[in-house]
Formats: C-alpha cells, sequence, structure tokens
C-alpha cells in the first residue's frame, strides 16, 4: 500500500516537474528580448529540477534505501541561480541588449555601470598593453 | 492502471519534456542575437542536463547518479560566472 502511494507520488512529481522544464524552455525559446528571457529558465532551475530530485528521493525511499542527497543538489541550485542571473543581467547591461533602466531614485547611476577610479585606470593599462608590445 | 506502470508512463513523458527543452535551448544558443542570450541558453542546458541525469538514476534505479549531477551542478554555476565574468571584464581573475 505504501509502495503504491509512493509510487504514484513519484509518478505526479515527474510530470510536474517535466511541465515546468517544457514551459521554461518554451519561454526560453519565444520570448521577445533578453532580459523578459532571462526570467524563463528560473523555471526549470527551481521547480522542475526541485520536483524532479524530490521524485529521486522518494523513489529510493520506496527502494528502501533513501536518503537525503539529493537536498543537497537543490540548495546548491537555489542559492546559485540569482547569482548566476545577476551575473547574466549586468552581462545584457553592458552589452546593451536591453533597454537602459530608469535611473535608480538615490544615486545618480546604477553601481554596475559606476567604475572607480583605480579600477578605470587598471582597464587604462589593459588596453594599453597590446599598443605597446605591438 | 497499476501505480508501476504510471510512473514508468511519467517517467517516458519527463524523457521527452527534458530533451524537447534541451533542444530548444541548444536553437537559443544558435540564434541567440546577444552574448547574454547565449550565455543563459548554456546554463539552461546544464540544468536540463542534471534533470537527464536524475531522470536516468530513478529509471535505472541506481544510487550512483547523485555525484555526476551534483559535479554537473557545480560546474555549470562556475563556467556560468566565468563567462559572464569573460565578457563583462574581459578577465576572469584580476
Amino acid at each position: 500500500m505504501i509502495e503504491t502511494i509512493g509510487l504514484v507520488c513519484v509518478g505526479i512529481l515527474l510530470l510536474i516537474g517535466a511541465g515546468f522544464a517544457l514551459v521554461g524552455a518554451i519561454g526560453l525559446l519565444k520570448l521577445p528580448d533578453s532580459m523578459t528571457r532571462l526570467h524563463a529558465p528560473t523555471k526549470v532551475g527551481t521547480v522542475g529540477i526541485g520536483a524532479l530530485l524530490l521524485a529521486s528521493m522518494i523513489h529510493a525511499w520506496v527502494l528502501g534505501a533513501g536518503s537525503f542527497h539529493e537536498v543537497l543538489i537543490m540548495a546548491f541550485l537555489f542559492v546559485t541561480a540569482p547569482i548566476s542571473a545577476n551575473f547574466l543581467a549586468k552581462t545584457n547591461m553592458h552589452k546593451n541588449a536591453c533597454d537602459t533602466p530608469p535611473k535608480p531614485p538615490r544615486d545618480d547611476t546604477w553601481s554596475t555601470y559606476a567604475v572607480p577610479a583605480h579600477d578605470g585606470a587598471l582597464t587604462q593599462k589593459m588596453d594599453d598593453k597590446p599598443a605597446a608590445k605591438g | 492502471m497499476s501505480a508501476l506502470a504510471f510512473m514508468n508512463f511519467a517517467l517516458i513523458v519527463a524523457f521527452v519534456a527534458m530533451a524537447l527543452g534541451q533542444i530548444m535551448a541548444m536553437i537559443r544558443l544558435v540564434k541567440g542575437p546577444s552574448t547574454g542570450d547565449r550565455i543563459l541558453a548554456l546554463d539552461t542546458m546544464v540544468i536540463n542536463a542534471i534533470g537527464l541525469i536524475v531522470l536516468l538514476g530513478i529509471s535505472q534505479g541506481f544510487r550512483i547518479y547523485f555525484e555526476p549531477s551534483m559535479m554537473i551542478a557545480m560546474l555549470g554555476f562556475v563556467s556560468t560566472v566565468a563567462l559572464a565574468r569573460f565578457v563583462l571584464r574581459g578577465d576572469i581573475i584580476e
């Protein structure tokens, strides 16, 4: 009886995960510009993979060799997803792949556009290097 | 329909959905107008690959597929950040 319930739970979770993964992929393909495309695959990264890993965990418990290992992958993905999304948004802003966002309410400019003086010198040095070589 | 048959059906549906997702991400990787789109497509493909490996583990009933998926998750994050940083600064470790 417990086994039946477990297997049905695994099946339902697999269907949920597959549906979210498919929706995220369709969004990645169909959405119109870079910043909106950034938003679609978050469904794959959180609910999609989360449901699949939960299904894997329940399946292992049904087989009698259960453990909580998969929670590690889930936690890792949940922690790293916003960081990579932030980096990708910055990339889009610097590559002019999106409209310039409106000015922030208190500062002059967005912090990613504000380059400190010593950083500018570093970039200058890097720009000079090939010229000095050639 | 017995519970096992339902689970096997759901497994096949999930495999097909993940494979379709992988193909769509690949199309975006080839098409992607900007560099950010291409990096995002690669990130999505890594996450889809983790999903496929987890599904393989469920279908075969082995527990050894945990380590590869963990490693792919870590590599995927590091490579996404490295690519984005390289595009942003022209350098990864300054």
